[in-house]
């Protein structure tokens, strides 16, 4: 057993950490907002020249051949800086399910463009009815000739207002929720008869609502096998998961040092509030949580990319449910400590409650994930 | 003992109800109904109907405007209210300074102020917290020198709540730095377009526009605005405080929560069958339902002792504590229970008038925002562990 970094591992976290402290001011980040797209091509392009884009790729297809832990470490930088770029949607997600259902030709094909910063992937994995079950897809696929005609409708794709390329769940057979039956497409995103409404989320990032009408795609924009993506789905989402968890372990440990500093430096009664033996007992509880979280990110990330799905199933659920809980806790009580001030937008605290939020819901949050380990 | 109302009580409980139901404007029902924002309007022509009517101050006595209602009465007439989605009252002018006055006012200031604030031709704000006098409050700084027949004000007020509305605004401010600090401490009125004053707003991060920096330089205030005695502003505003701890428990208010977490719970889906079947997710709501009777029959046994002529002691302090906790956890159980729908950010949609239709459900656009903002509720108000102190100071005497 090591679970020291390798000298590989380190050079990324240096200069992702080093990207996160000098280059991405909160300031930034804020007027990003204002933007279309919501976020900033300047800053893809950097995380493409810096080999961030393909760090759990392949080198064969542009990658850089590194794994889950790669992709922690870089998540947990973007998640203290809150970066907005759709790393986890293109990246984790997009890249995950190319390589893992891609055909060789699709592989060579759209997964060099990926690394290289020039092709943006999402991935449709919600349905308005849907809720966290994956396997709940109404959206439909009907054969016509060698190709495919989609209709349907799919809820919060993030950054679909950027996407080349949205991997869409469709039905292909079976009914609403049977597990067999789901196929995954690659739809261009300026595909006629798609048709989007884009809007920006509490947390600061871009999703769409999307609607295929007769949506016509050929024969080989189905990725991987026909009827049975839904394994595939999972896996490529459980790695999502295991990106996110890392995310919210970022922004954990920045609530963590924030709010240290502030019991520290506030004073009120004439000395710091850290003097107060019921704030550091709460103090402690944040730090034990933050430790804890940590640990279960690591433990999903060495996990996720394993030969065993219901070893990589529990513990990437189990993962999720800590880090639901714990980022709840935290979040709360770093708005707490800081008191009124904590209530700001101006202070990044309020931010990175939202951000801790929305990643709970993400994928699944703590109640999701906690049947999902107690079923396995 | 007896946990049902007299006839009298149902009598007037049905009387609230009906004025309620005819009285409420549909579009600030609608708005506090679905956790919209409501503007200064909204409150106002709620609380003039209450005016005409002769219930804008229930806790007032009769001579200075009150209806002269008992306890129960009181309690009636706030939860009906909650129940039919009213406005809650902005406390600052009828629960804050009003009675503040009425105890420790001059006549002149009585005269002058409360039919005022009766009839909301005033709107008042708090001025307490400072930037470097938050829990610690008695440490505040704002300098009132008395100069002849005025004082000169000094100083700023931070968190100050719909300062942007206000006329006035009732402050603690410092008149002597020598001595105990509580004892420089004097209760000042002044009023916001003197000279001097200056309003920014605060932006919290739901998004929101509800609290205010509030800075005075070298404001003239007549000396007659200076409620009772130079020093003695402490044991006022902890009369105040008294004062603003009636109520704050929001039980009513809560179980209407409740009733709309359980429509949206109804409406939403799990596993393809309806949330509210989900033995988790429902097994949550019982338990918030379950603190909020405990919350509720703690509030009728001190509803009860101050109808028997007992004032409420420190111990409503945990009325404050319950109250704003089930608030927050039933703000997030509505979070939980729309999934992703929670993710769209629509400000236009916090508003009413939006012509367009929200993304996701009816329900969802304001939850997410309810639950950021609402996590203000165990901050304000003296903070929830401030409140604990004083339980444990106050009540278990330790």
């Amino acid at each position: 057993m090591d679970l020291s970094y390798t000298n590989e591992q380190n050079l990324i976290r240096d200069s992702v950490q080093r990207f996160a402290r000098d280059s991405y001011p909160f300031d930034a980040r804020r007027r990003l907002g204002e933007t279309s797209e919501g976020f900033s091509r300047g800053t893809w392009k950097t995380f493409a020249e810096l080999g961030w884009l393909g760090v759990a790729l392949p080198e064969a297809y542009g990658g850089s051949g590194g794994s889950a832990v790669d992709v922690m470490i870089l998540m947990e930088a973007f998640g203290r800086a809150l970066v907005v770029e759709p790393y986890f949607t293109a990246a984790v997600l997009g890249g995950t399910a190319l390589l893992l259902g891609g055909s060789e030709a699709q592989k060579r094909s759209l997964l060099p463009r990926l690394a290289a910063g020039e092709l943006l992937p999402t991935l449709a994995f919600a349905e308005p009815q849907s809720r966290f079950d994956l396997g709940d897809v109404q959206t439909t696929a009907r054969q016509d000739g060698a190709g495919f005609v989609i209709d349907g409708a799919k809820s919060v794709v993030f950054h679909a207002v950027s996407a080349d390329i949205v991997i869409v769940p469709a039905r292909t057979s079976g009914e609403r929720r049977d597990e067999h039956g789901i196929s995954l497409f690659l739809v261009e995103g300026d595909a006629a008869g798609l048709t989007r409404r884009d809007y920006p989320t509490v947390d600061g990032h871009r999703a769409s609502e999307l609607k295929f009408e007769n949506v016509r795609v050929g024969g080989d924009a189905l990725l991987g096998a026909r009827d049975a993506a839904l394994p595939l789905i999972e896996t490529v989402v459980d790695h999502g998961t295991s990106a996110v968890c890392a995310e919210a372990v970022g922004i954990m440990a920045a609530l963590y040092e924030a709010t240290l500093e502030h019991l520290k430096t506030r004073e009120q009664f004439g000395q710091p509030i850290g003097r107060f033996q019921v704030l550091q007992h709460r103090m402690v509880d944040i730090f034990a949580m933050c430790e804890q979280a940590r640990s279960m990110a690591l433990m999903a990330a060495l996990t996720v990319g394993g030969p065993d799905p219901t070893a990589r199933r529990k513990a990437v659920s189990a993962a999720k449910n800590y880090i639901g809980r714990a980022g709840r806790f935290v979040s709360q009580q770093a708005v707490q400590l800081h008191g009124a001030m904590g209530m700001t937008d101006e202070l990044i605290i309020g931010h990175y409650f939202k951000r801790l939020t929305m990643i709970d819901t993400l994928f699944g949050n703590a109640d999701h994930h906690l049947e999902r380990f107690g079923r396995l | 003992m007896d946990l049902t109302f007299n006839r009298d009580e149902q009598a007037f409980r049905g009387e609230v109800r009906r004025f309620v139901a005819e009285r409420l404007p549909a579009d600030v029902k609608h708005k506090v109904e679905n956790g919209l924002r409501l503007e200064k309007d909204d409150y106002l022509r709620w609380q003039k109907a209450l005016y005409e009517k002769g219930w804008a101050a229930p806790g007032w006595p009769v001579e200075h405007g009150g209806p002269g209602w008992t306890p129960v009465q009181g309690y009636i007439f706030e939860q009906e209210c909650a129940l039919g989605d009213a406005p809650a009252v902005m406390p600052f002018g009828l629960n804050m300074v009003g009675p503040v006055i009425i105890e420790f006012g001059s006549e002149a200031q009585k005269a002058r102020f409360l039919p005022r604030i009766l009839s909301s031709e005033d709107w008042w704000c708090q001025g307490y917290s400072e930037p470097g006098a938050g829990s610690d409050l008695a440490s505040l700084k704002m300098s009132a020198v008395r100069a002849g027949d005025h004082y000169a004000v000094n100083g700023a007020k931070t968190w100050t709540t719909l300062a942007q509305y206000a006329d006035m605004i009732f402050c603690l401010v410092r008149t002597s730095a020598s001595g105990k600090k509580q004892e420089g401490i004097s209760f000042l009125l002044i009023d916001m377009k003197s000279p001097g004053v200056t309003v920014r707003p605060i932006v919290t991060f739901d998004g929101g526009q509800e609290i205010n920096e509030v800075f005075f330089e070298d404001v003239e205030v007549p000396a007659e605005n200076l409620v009772g005695e130079e020093g003695k502003g402490w044991t006022y505003a902890k009369f105040l405080l008294g004062h603003e701890r009636v109520g704050i428990a929001q039980v009513a208010r809560s179980k209407r929560q409740v009733e709309r977490l359980k429509k949206i719970a109804a409406a939403e889906f799990k596993d393809g069958r309806p949330l509210a079947d989900d033995p988790n997710f429902r097994a949550k709501i019982s338990t918030v339902e379950i603190d909020l009777l405990a919350l509720e029959h703690m509030e009728l046994r001190i509803l009860s002792d101050e109808t028997a002529g007992q004032a409420p002691g420190p111990e409503s302090s945990l009325l404050k504590i319950r109250g704003t906790e089930i608030q927050q956890e039933i703000t997030e159980l509505l979070v939980e229970a729309v999934g992703y729908y929670a993710a769209p950010y629509q400000p236009a949609f916090l508003r009413d008038g939006a012509n367009d239709e929200p993304v996701g459900p009816g329900y969802a656009p304001a939850l997410a925002p309810t639950y950021f903002n609402w996590r203000k509720a165990s901050i304000y108000g003296g903070s929830n562990e401030i409140q604990k102190n004083i339980i444990a100071k106050a009540v278990l005497g330790l």
